[in-house]
C-alpha cells in the first residue's frame, strides 16, 4: 500500500506542472486583491449567519426537545414530524421554500431580507438537528436528579430548567459545537437566495471572485478562512470530549 | 392527635404485577419508624408513595390529615413539608454545596438568599460538613455526600423525614457517620420513616419497625419483638438471612 501511495506521489511531482498550480492556486497578488474584504466582508458575514442561526436554532430545538418528551401526545406527534422532516429534506431545499416558496405563495417579503430568508431557513433545519441532540442530553441526566427536585417541592418545570436542563447542556457541548461546525459549512447555500456585494459569505464571495478574475486562488483563500474557524472548534471539541471522559 | 403519616388499604401496581397489596399503618409525630424486609418485598416502593413520587393505584395516603393521593392535592406544597433521602444521594453535581441546600429554599419556598444561605450554614453544621460548604459534590466521599443530602432535606424544615436505603450506597466504613447524624435526628424529635437493612440502627432507634414481605405488612411493633423474638415464620427465616450474612 504504501509503496503505491508513494509511486503516485512521485509521478504527481514529475508530472505535475508546478509553475501551473501555484499561479492559479496560489497566486499572491490575488490573495492580496482579496484583502481585506474577505475578512471584512466575506468571512464576518459567515460568521454572523453562523451564530444567528444557531442561536434561533438552539430556541427551536429546546422546544421541539420538551415537545418531543412531552407526556402531550399532539406535541410529540408536532416534534416528530418537524424533526423528521427537515432532517430528511436537503438544506437547500428548505432554504428555497423559506427565501421564494413561501414569499410567492402568500405574497409576501421576508423580514430581514434574503439574509433573514436564510437564517430562517438555517434555523428551522439546525432546529431538527439540535432537537435530537437536546432530547439525548435530557434522557442523560439520571432520573435521581429529578426525582430530588421533585422531592423538594419543585415543580417540573423548574425541575427541567433548574436542575436538568443545566447538566445536560454539560452533557451535549460537544455534540452541539460539532453541529455549529455543519452550520458555518452550511451557510454556503446562502448563495441560492441572491446577494449583493455586502451580503456575501465566503463561498459566494470566493466564487465570484474567481469567476471575475479567471483564477482558482480566491478558493483556495477561502478554504484556509474555514479552516482557521473549524479546525480550533473540532479541536475545542475533542478536548471537551477528553475532559468529559475524565471527570466521568 | 392527626398522625404525620396515615396510609389507608394502599395498592400498588406495576402493569400485572402488584406490589403493594392493602398497606396499612401510620407514623405518628415523632415517631420513627423502620421498615425492614428482603427486597422485592414493596417497602422503596411504599416509601416512595409517601410523597407520590410514585403514584399508588388505589387506597389513600393521609400527610398530616391532608390526602397526597388526591387528584388536586397540591403536591408541590406537601413535599415541602416532607424531606427525602435517597439511596444514590442525588446530589446536584453542578451546583456546589450551599446552593445545594439554598436553591429549593430561594426558589420554592421564596425565602431571601440572606436567609436560605443562614439557614444553610446552620443545617450544615449539624451534619458537620461546615468546612465543606463551598465544595462540588463530586469532591465529598459516599458518607459526606449523604450527609450534604439530609442537610439539603432538612434546610426546607420538613415536618418529616422519608428515608431510602440511606447508608445501602456506602463503603461500610462510612455508614456509621450516616447513622450518627440519623441518630441525632430522631432524638431532636423528626418524625422519620427509613427503610433499612441496618438491624442495629433499627433496634437502637426505631419506635416501632415494621416488616414487610411481598407487598404486605408481615408484622410490625416494638423493635426488641420484631427484631428480636418474631412472632412469624417469614420475619424468623429473613432475620436469620440476614445474621448470617
Amino acid at each position: 500500500m504504501y509503496v503505491i501511495a508513494l509511486v503516485v506521489v512521485v509521478l504527481a511531482v514529475l508530472i505535475g506542472d508546478w509553475d501551473r498550480i501555484a499561479f492559479n492556486f496560489f497566486n499572491l497578488e490575488v490573495m492580496a486583491d482579496m484583502f481585506p474584504e474577505v475578512l471584512t466582508i466575506a468571512a464576518r458575514n459567515t460568521l454572523v449567519y453562523t451564530l444567528l442561526s444557531f442561536a434561533i436554532g438552539l430556541v427551536v430545538a429546546l422546544a421541539l426537545a420538551l415537545m418531543k418528551l412531552s407526556s402531550i401526545g399532539p406535541y410529540r406527534a408536532f416534534a416528530i414530524g418537524y424533526i423528521e422532516l427537515f432532517r430528511g429534506l436537503p438544506a437547500l431545499i428548505t432554504l428555497i421554500l423559506i427565501g421564494f416558496g413561501i414569499p410567492i405563495a402568500f405574497d409576501f417579503n421576508m423580514p430581514g431580507g434574503r439574509v433573514g430568508a436564510g437564517v430562517l431557513g438555517l434555523s428551522i433545519v439546525a432546529g431538527a438537528y439540535m432537537a435530537e441532540t437536546i432530547r439525548a442530553g435530557i434522557e442523560a441526566v439520571p432520573r435521581g436528579q429529578s426525582e430530588a427536585a421533585r422531592s423538594l417541592g419543585m415543580s417540573s418545570n423548574r425541575t427541567m430548567f433548574t436542575i436538568v436542563l443545566p447538566q445536560a447542556f454539560r452533557i451535549i457541548i460537544p455534540p452541539l459545537t460539532n453541529e455549529m461546525v455543519l452550520l458555518i459549512k452550511d451557510t454556503s447555500l446562502f448563495f441560492v437566495l441572491g446577494t449583493t456585494p455586502l451580503t456575501k459569505e465566503l463561498t459566494k464571495f470566493a466564487r465570484d471572485f474567481m469567476v471575475e478574475i479567471r483564477n482558482a486562488t480566491p478558493l483556495t483563500v477561502a478554504a484556509l478562512v474555514y479552516l482557521a474557524i473549524t479546525l480550533p472548534l473540532t479541536w475545542l471539541v475533542r478536548r471537551l470530549e477528553k475532559r468529559a471522559a475524565i471527570s466521568r | 392527635m392527626t398522625p404525620a403519616i396515615e396510609i389507608n388499604d394502599l395498592h400498588k401496581y406495576f402493569g400485572d404485577l402488584e406490589v403493594l397489596k392493602g398497606i396499612d399503618f401510620q407514623v405518628n409525630e415523632g415517631e420513627v419508624v423502620c421498615i425492614i424486609g428482603p427486597s422485592g418485598s414493596g417497602k422503596s416502593t411504599l416509601l416512595r408513595c409517601v410523597n407520590r413520587l410514585e403514584e399508588s393505584t388505589s387506597g389513600t395516603i393521609l400527610i398530616e390529615g391532608e390526602d397526597i393521593t388526591d387528584p388536586d392535592a397540591d403536591v408541590d406544597a406537601l413535599r415541602t413539608r416532607i424531606g427525602m433521602v435517597f439511596q444514590q444521594f442525588n446530589l446536584f453535581p453542578h451546583l456546589d454545596v450551599v446552593h445545594n441546600l439554598t436553591i429549593a429554599q430561594t426558589r420554592v419556598l421564596k425565602r431571601d438568599k440572606g436567609e436560605a444561605a443562614r439557614i444553610a450554614h446552620d443545617v450544615l453544621e449539624r451534619v458537620g460538613l461546615l468546612d465543606k460548604i463551598n465544595e462540588y459534590p463530586i469532591r465529598l466521599s459516599g458518607g459526606q455526600q449523604q450527609r450534604v443530602a439530609i442537610a439539603r432535606a432538612l434546610a426546607m424544615n420538613p415536618d418529616m423525614m422519608l428515608f431510602d436505603e440511606p447508608t445501602s450506597s456506602l463503603d461500610p466504613e462510612l455508614v456509621g457517620e450516616v447513622l450518627d447524624v440519623m441518630r441525632q435526628l430522631a432524638r431532636d424529635g423528626m418524625t422519620m420513616m427509613v427503610v433499612t437493612h441496618e438491624m442495629s440502627f433499627a433496634l437502637d432507634v426505631a419506635d416501632r419497625v415494621v416488616f414487610m414481605d411481598d407487598g404486605v405488612v408481615v408484622e410490625e411493633g416494638h423493635p426488641s419483638v420484631v427484631l428480636q423474638e418474631p412472632k412469624t415464620e417469614r420475619a424468623r427465616r429473613f432475620l436469620r438471612m440476614i445474621i448470617d450474612k
